[in-house]
């Protein structure tokens, strides 16, 4: 039997290398199939994505194509992520961090804020300015409202989604109060920031953002063997040595950070993380989180970035990426449900 | 050896443990009998940190159990919980795996290979090691658990009712296991049980608890007794002598 102090040296390896090498050669193989598979469709959809409909102006083509598929990775991403750490947390495969009041918080902040400054001064405003307070207002908001919930830790998460439930209705609320006392041109120009859109970037606030990510994502991956242990329950991860309180309040704040960063980049984009967290356990089949949030965060990329070249070349900007994204999304939403219920 | 000191738990205006104190020593298979409601699952879970204390303490080889860091008490203390149903599909050796998991941080090593290896082989699981435990009987799914607290590898093993649900093969088979742990590996286990004459017949030592409180403390034979039973229970007992073991009759 070792001794504890010969175990306890963790190495820091880059993710893949984590996996079990010997132990289960048929699952393992399985793995890195579907992970090898998804990056080749990654590929793929990108370069479909920067080469359809090119004519030749590669020059000024190309660095916009790649601007907009380092957003749409960067979001695609961070979504994919927070959604699949969330979903550990509460035990639950068809909640999203937006159940926790996110995308209700962020609508309230742009309204207020076209409210108070008028839609003239928000439109012109420093994107920096817009997307750090915006992302700030999330973070800090979000830790807040988890602080409070949280309480001494004898609240169940259960109860913790229940209030989380309550605070976005009520931010919806007060929101939806506030539209219907504004100016109706005022809302057109609203309406503009509450529906994502992949469209209008700024590069300087990519930069920041694509940093918010990673630092976030890192953290996610590092902490990938706790969040192994947490599906086996909060009672056995606390006999596993978890100290569960600080785990959770730290794990939803990177939910937090992650969420907050993609919303403030885009705008809501909810139904995306279920999509893409569901796919990767379906494709994955394993529990191990090193391997399913890789794989939720490829899902998502190549899914955002057909998406939006779909929208460009097929639909010719007559909707949405959101919209396609929510209809998509809702459409597996149903199916999942549908399933639950009959399993 | 544990230390509970003054150990207090209550809902609202009931107490469910009532200042407890008590030693659970370094070796041998210590049993906590006691009627529904008595307390003994409340203890467990407030030693083991899956509860909080209202007041008291806990520590394990001097090491305070709600104070210092998770990873270093679940070196020291592994527990096996009624509950073994599972929602997480994953096979017998990635559950063993965990158990590993306060030493390694989740990467394994080649000792941890070895333990989880061992512990399959000592619960009789190698065989089934690829199989999804969800698939698995309630017998096979308890000796999954029990492996995985083996690979946990702690001197002191704390058990809930583990033989809630199993046949009285199966159960025989898990008390088998425990006393065999005891006795070759000298690790200390303490479990809570409902079957006192399971409890008579393992233990070296029984901890009889009624309202929140240790009524009786001691070896089989002076815990298994129609009077110490009586006042434990409120009911009547005979208990018989047989092929050496105090074997209590209630049926009646």
């Amino acid at each position: 039997m070792p001794t504890p102090d010969q175990a306890t040296r963790v190495v820091q390896e880059p993710p893949a290398s984590s996996l079990p090498p010997a132990d289960a050669p048929r699952r393992l193989s399985r793995t890195a199939w579907v992970l090898l598979g998804l990056s080749a469709l990654v590929l793929a959809s990108v370069a479909l994505f920067l080469t359809w409909g090119v004519d030749g102006h590669w020059d000024f083509a190309l660095p916009r194509r790649l601007e907009q598929v380092a957003a749409l990775a960067v979001v695609g991403t961070a979504i994919a992520v927070s959604t699949v750490v969330f979903q550990t947390l509460t035990h639950n495969r068809i909640l999203t961090p937006s159940i926790m009041g996110f995308d209700a918080l962020y609508a309230l902040f742009a309204t207020v804020l076209v409210f108070v400054l008028g839609s003239a001064a928000v439109e012109t405003m420093n994107p920096w300015v817009m997307f750090s307070s915006t992302t700030v207002l999330l973070l800090v908001g979000a830790t807040a409202l988890y602080r409070w919930m949280l309480g001494d830790g004898s609240r169940g998460l259960y109860t913790l989604v229940l209030m989380g439930v309550i605070a976005g209705t009520l931010f919806g609320s007060v929101q939806g109060f506030l539209v219907r006392i504004m100016d109706p041109n005022e809302f057109d120009s609203l309406l503009d920031q509450l529906l994502p859109s992949f469209g209008d970037l700024d590069t300087s606030v990519l930069a920041l953002a694509a940093a918010l990510m990673v630092t976030g994502v890192v953290l996610a991956f590092r902490l990938a063997p706790t969040l192994d242990v947490l599906t086996l329950g909060r009672e056995r991860a606390v006999t596993l040595g978890v100290d569960y309180r600080r785990t959770v309040t730290r794990l939803l704040m990177l939910v937090a950070l992650l969420v907050a960063v993609a919303t403030a980049l885009v705008g809501p984009v909810t139904f995306l993380g279920l999509l893409v967290a569901n796919l990767a356990y379906q494709v994955t089949r394993t529990h191990r989180h090193v391997v399913t949030m890789v794989a939720a965060s490829l899902i998502a990329v190549v899914a955002l970035v057909l998406g939006q070249a779909l929208l460009q070349h097929v639909l010719h900007f007559n909707a949405t990426l959101g919209s396609i994204i929510n209809l998509v999304g809702g459409v597996y939403f149903i199916l999942l449900i549908l399933r639950e219920a009959r399993a | 050896m544990i230390a509970v000191d003054n150990l207090t738990k209550s809902y609202g205006p009931a107490t469910v443990v009532d200042g407890v104190s008590l030693q659970l020593p370094q070796t041998g298979i210590t049993s906590i009998i006691g009627p529904n409601g008595a307390g003994k699952s409340t203890l467990l879970s407030m030693i083991t940190r899956i509860l909080g204390a209202d007041a008291g303490t806990v520590t394990v080889d001097g090491v305070d159990v709600f104070a210092s860091p998770g990873k270093k008490v679940a070196r020291l203390l592994s527990v096996l919980r009624q509950d073994t149903s599972m929602t997480a599909r994953i096979t017998v050796r990635e559950l063993v795996e965990f158990g590993r998991f306060p030493h390694s941080g989740g990467r394994l090593t080649p000792e941890c290979r070895a333990a989880v290896d061992e512990a399959l082989a000592y619960c009789d699981l190698t065989e089934l090691e690829s199989r999804p435990i969800h698939e698995l009987s309630g017998g096979q799914r308890q000796r999954a658990f029990v492996a995985m607290v083996l690979a946990q590898d702690t001197r002191y093993v704390l058990l809930d009712e583990p033989l809630n649900n199993l046949d009285m093969a199966h159960a025989t088979g898990v008390m088998r296991l425990l006393r065999r742990l005891a006795e070759e590996r000298g690790k200390s286990i303490v479990l809570v049980l409902h079957d006192i004459n399971y409890a008579s017949a393992h233990s070296d030592r029984i901890i009889a608890m009624r309202d929140g409180a240790v009524v009786h403390d001691g070896p089989p034979e002076s815990v298994i007794t129609p009077h110490a039973l009586h006042e434990v229970y409120g009911m009547e007992f005979t208990v018989h002598r047989i092929e050496g073991d105090w074997i209590a009759a209630y049926y009646r």
